[in-house]
């Protein structure tokens, strides 16, 4: 069969970009329905899938994965281009940058947590200092820091430690070296 | 009771992610220390006859006599507070009022002329009353 120049094939690395991009919009529109007290304090839960692509695929995919999520998360809510979509945007970049250097902390020390815990402050960080000079331009924005701090610690936590647990399941390896058997698999998310 | 299932959890946590969450956790103390100040005085000002006679750190404990019409008006001053300790005036509303600790709370003793305020950043109230 002749092919033709400008047929797209995707890849095996395509596919997994896709289905893991697919996984995070899921969750961050499953987000959008819980009530939150603050606005701007929320889980983050598609972050997980983040932490799970950066640990077994790379920082790449992971960049892949997040900036889709992003754009396709927005799209689905009706908030692209929106304030709220640039504050996710600048938050995924930093976090992603954060990311970046975090994975290269020692693995027997550091594992999903502190990635997650690290990236969820990079994240409040970029936010606030966009927040500050271009939606909000009065310090009183900082004001709210302590609580969005908390926020990026407990939910960094949660995060971090759903990643683990979901790591060990699929590969069975980070996150600690017992093998003991689990009978209740979490989301059948891969 | 013990929950297998918390100890689970607690095996995906490495040394160095411990070490994350607590530095995590000061973090935000110490931005509540720094960012939700407002309301901290820094000095107190002594005023008699409408004008200012002292201006007080708070940093140290010490007692300001200021003379007024009606006699003798004693201010006192401790680390981050300050009050009216003794007045002539008839009805001690300021004596009364004790100890002012927030930024921008005011003690007028109006028969002998003497106020003392205390200044600082982010005074919200004039006085609190409870």
């Amino acid at each position: 069969m002749t092919r033709s120049t400008i047929e797209l094939v995707p890849s095996l690395k395509d596919r997994r970009i896709a289905r893991h991009a697919a996984a995070a919009i899921v969750l961050t529109v499953a987000e959008a329905a819980i009530p939150l007290p603050l606005p701007g304090v929320k889980p983050g839960l598609a972050n997980i899938v983040t932490l799970i692509v950066l640990a077994r695929w790379g920082w790449r995919e992971a960049v892949w994965v997040a900036l889709l999520r992003v754009f396709a998360g927005s799209l689905l809510l009706g908030q692209f281009l929106a304030p709220g979509f640039f504050l996710s945007l600048s938050g995924a970049f930093a976090s992603l940058v954060a990311l970046g250097l975090a994975m290269h902390l020692p693995r027997r020390w550091f594992g999903p947590v502190s990635h997650s815990i690290l990236a969820a402050f990079a994240h409040i960080g970029a936010q606030l200092v966009v927040a500050r000079l271009w939606l909000v331009p009065h310090d009183g924005v900082f004001y709210l820091m302590p609580v969005f701090a908390l926020a990026a610690v407990v939910f960094g936590l949660v995060n971090g430690l759903v990643a683990a647990r979901l790591l060990q399941e699929l590969c069975g390896e980070p996150g600690g070296e017992r093998g003991a058997p689990r009978s209740s698999a979490p989301a059948s998310e891969r | 009771m013990r929950f297998p299932a918390a100890a689970a959890w607690r095996t995906l946590l490495r040394p160095g992610d411990v070490l994350v969450v607590i530095g995590g956790l000061a973090l935000c103390v110490h931005a509540v220390a720094v960012l939700w100040q407002g309301g901290r005085p820094e000095a107190a000002i002594v005023r008699a006859g409408g004008k200012v006679v002292a201006e007080l750190d708070l940093s140290a404990p010490r007692v300001l006599d200021v003379p007024g019409p009606l006699g003798t008006t004693r201010i006192e001053i401790q680390p981050g507070r300050a009050r009216v300790a003794a007045d002539p005036g008839p009805r001690q509303y300021c004596v009364r009022q004790g100890w002012l600790t927030q930024a921008g709370a005011v003690a007028i003793c109006a028969p002998n002329e003497v106020s003392l305020s205390l200044s600082g950043r982010g005074a919200d109230y004039d006085s609190l009353n409870y």
